[in-house]
């Protein structure tokens, strides 16, 4: 069996647990802790797809959901801390 | 030397999925949002490490490897990050562990009590 195909395998196990936690988690912060994990086992997935499928040119997107997956998680605790996006007044 | 580093890379591969799952398992299974943080966050930033790490093991060096690097290092410096603003954004809104607080206010109560039949005893 290919070792890129256990990977996938156990990366995408991974993230029907984040799944599962972001249907059942009783507060909106255990959905953001789910949607953040969900988010870097997205990155892990599409660099071990792409080795999986000889195409390494994948990791340029990884880069992406990376950078994507944070900027967004900050965005939404600013969100759900101010109410709104969080002028430099608030933060005082 | 070859079958060595693919040994490697199977070990590192399969060490990287197993933190990983581990993680999903006490994501599922912890009883609250501290605990449940604490799961995710560790095994996310040594699951990653480890699963890249095979990767760039598996591909030589190369510019694939200074890639996997970037993202190596982009998602360290992000996810312990990313793990503390949520934290922190949790305890400033007040979200209590109530498990926690139950077994530590039982724990006061116990020795509140237990101090004064000490005093008490000294009082006789």
């Amino acid at each position: 069996m290919n070792m890129f195909v256990v990977a996938t395998l156990g990366v995408l196990i991974t993230m029907v647990f984040a799944l599962v936690r972001a249907f059942l988690g009783p507060t909106v912060y255990d959905r953001v802790l789910a949607a953040n994990m969900f988010g870097t086992k997205t990155v892990l997935l599409i660099a071990v797809a792409g080795f999986l499928t000889g195409r390494p040119e994948w990791l340029d997107l990884a880069i992406l959901y990376a950078l994507m997956n944070f900027t967004g998680m900050i965005a939404l605790l600013r969100f759900s801390k101010f109410a709104n996006l969080a002028s430099d007044e608030q933060l005082k | 030397m070859e079958g060595l580093r693919e040994i490697a890379v199977w070990v590192c591969l399969l060490m990287g999925c197993g933190f990983s799952i581990i993680g999903g398992i006490g994501m599922i299974r912890m009883p609250d949002f501290y605990t449940r943080s604490h799961a995710a966050s560790i095994t996310d930033t040594l699951g990653a490490a480890l699963i890249l790490l095979g990767l760039g093991l598996h591909s030589g060096l190369n510019l694939v490897t200074v890639k996997l690097f970037l993202i190596f290092l982009f998602l360290y410096l992000t996810s312990p990050t990313a793990a503390h603003a949520l934290v922190k954004a949790a305890y400033s809104k007040g979200l209590d562990a109530p498990d926690v607080e139950e077994a530590t206010g039982a724990a006061l109560a116990i020795r509140k009590e237990a101090l004064a039949a000490a005093q008490r005893g000294e009082g006789d």
